[in-house]
């Protein structure tokens, strides 16, 4: 679904992007065609892993149900997720994530520093989709 | 000047969950700018529609399905897709026919059914798809990321949730003037604050709803409107339809991630900023001199944003104008007298024409008791998915 999105195990865990070899811009979903800087006449582009730590610009929650393609059992209760935008410093770009499970907005200021970690998205029977989850850096796994 | 055209004619279906097609409340709304306007159909050079999706049918579709509608006259025909601009781009479309002499007199026709509940893409596994990634992958609805911008505000700026209630309180307000709006109910900011949360920190009422709706107007070149006996017609003097420059620096939907500026420096105004500069770059005229703005309140404090991107004030002073009463009834330049997206609710294709129609009615001084008093410069905005925005500027 997000082929090559993100990498790695525990603290190897790591969002991947692209770097144009021209001119250093980096992506992120990836882009693996074209350069989308305008400055830019174009160069290879390569995998590049992003910052493991940001700091939140911003954050909310669900409250009620997405609508497909998200997945969610509809014979559970809703539980609200959080959604976090962290801003990674080097790469001056802001990414936004799920919270990890548990986590309330109750829990998250703007500026307060996150770390990003391999979450579990949705399961069923035969296959576990991953994805990347923002984590308050300092609160156990 | 030239460079400007004519609105000689404006008509709305009125707004709600009526349950029909389309095809209907876009007719409705032509039949009512044509009559406006005082041109019979079968002397229309030209037609274009803001487009919506056709249950069932897999694409895109307006001008001609109106053209249909209205009886084939063999009227030239486009249609135009552009999400939340659409309606904005046929606005476009129809100016540049008439600037460039390829027809006289154009109606411009948007109109929708909306889904019940919130706006999802189309079904499919759609991967290379923005707009199914950002459901897929994070549920992010779009309430979510008016939430993140409400959020950011309120530490940045220090806003509170009493300042996005009171956009509510003003738009209702209004909305309940117009006999065109889905909600004609006044509301307070107590009713706000004791609506469910659906994105913190943003609860039900400080968020826009889906709805059917229609709008229409009919455009023609000055020297039209003159023979036609309109000798001082409200006129279409600029419409922006910029993209974003790269980098990309605001978490705009459907994006998981902004552009990285590591490398190229950011533009200091934002996107949506600059949708607004270059309306007024077209128009010659500066914020000082709007009387009456229609921006698009998706959310509550989405509204104070738009203060500060149309120039109305500076940087973080879009609540503290709100409190000021500049943006309300009697200020200095009130904002979505129509009752905004708040009052109306959003179909999609329609509300950019709808925001022109309510510019068209306040200059005309025809707004009955949501009217403006001397109104001379409008300016309506919106921006939409996939780097789409617009504003336009009609005068009088
Ligand atoms: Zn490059």
């Amino acid at each position: 679904m997000v082929a090559h999105w993100f990498a790695g195990e525990d603290a190897d865990f790591r969002l991947l992007g692209t770097r144009c070899s021209a001119c250093a811009a980096v992506f992120f979903p990836r882009e693996d065609t074209f350069c989308r800087n305008p400055g830019c006449a174009g160069g290879e582009l390569v995998e590049a892993p992003l910052s493991r730590r940001g700091r939140v610009w911003s954050y909310t929650d669900g409250r009620y149900r997405p609508p497909s393609p998200y997945v969610s059992d509809p014979e559970l209760p809703w539980e609200p997720y959080t959604l976090i935008a962290v801003e990674l410093a080097a790469e001056r770009m802001v990414v936004l994530g799920q919270g990890v499970p548990g986590l309330s907005v109750a829990d998250l200021e703007v500026g307060m520093e996150v770390e990003v970690v391999p979450g579990v998205l949705n399961e069923d029977d035969e296959t576990t989709w991953t994805t990347w989850h923002w984590r308050p850096v300092g609160v156990g796994a | 000047m030239s460079g400007e055209v004519a609105v000689l004619g404006a008509g709305m279906h009125p707004w709600g969950k009526w349950g029909r097609s389309f095809v209907e409340y876009g007719t409705v709304a032509a039949r009512a700018a044509l009559a406006d306007a005082g041109v019979d159909w079968r002397d229309v050079d030209s037609i274009v529609g803001a487009d919506t999706v056709r249950g069932g049918y897999p694409g895109y579709v307006a001008g001609a399905t109106f053209a249909k509608a209205l009886g084939w006259q063999g009227a030239r025909v486009a249609s135009v897709y552009a999400a939340c601009a659409s309606g904005a781009q046929a606005i476009n479309t129809a100016r540049a026919q008439i600037l460039s002499g390829l027809a006289d007199v154009i109606l411009v026709v948007g109109a929708d059914a909306a889904p019940k509940g919130f706006f999802k893409p189309a079904g499919g596994e759609r991967a290379d798809d923005p707009d199914w990634l950002r459901f897929r992958v994070l549920g992010a609805t779009n309430p979510a990321y008016f939430g993140l911008y409400a959020r950011r505000r309120m530490a940045v700026h220090g806003d509170t949730l009493e300042d996005f209630a009171l956009v509510k309180v003003k738009n209702a307000a209004l909305g309940a003037l117009n006999p065109n709006a889905r909600y004609r109910k006044e509301v307070t900011a107590e009713e706000v604050a004791a609506s469910a949360v659906v994105a913190d920190p943003l609860r039900l009422l400080d968020i826009c709803a889906t709805s059917d709706g229609a709008a229409a107007l009919v455009l023609s070149s000055m020297e039209f409107a003159r023979r036609h006996g309109a000798t001082d017609p409200v006129r279409v003097r600029a419409v922006s339809t910029v993209t974003p420059t790269y980098p990309r620096t605001v978490l705009d939907l459907p994006d998981v991630a902004t552009d990285s500026a590591a490398v190229v420096e950011p533009s200091e105004e934002t996107y949506r900023a600059s949708i607004a500069r270059a309306a007024y770059e077209e128009a010659g005229v500066g914020p000082e001199d709007i009387s009456v703005a229609e921006v698009y309140d998706l959310s509550t404090s989405l509204e104070l944003q738009w203060y500060e991107d149309l120039g109305l004030c500076g940087e973080g002073e879009g609540a503290k104008l709100l409190r000021e009463g500049a943006t309300s009834p009697g200020g200095r330049t009130p904002v979505n007298t129509s009752g905004g997206l708040a009052s109306f609710g959003e179909a999609v294709p329609a509300q950019a024409i709808a925001q022109v129609c309510e510019l068209t009615w306040q200059l005309r001084g025809t707004a009955g008791a949501r009217q403006v008093e001397g109104a001379r410069v409008g300016i309506s905005a919106n921006q939409g998915l996939f780097g789409h925005g617009s504003s336009v500027i009609a005068v009088r």
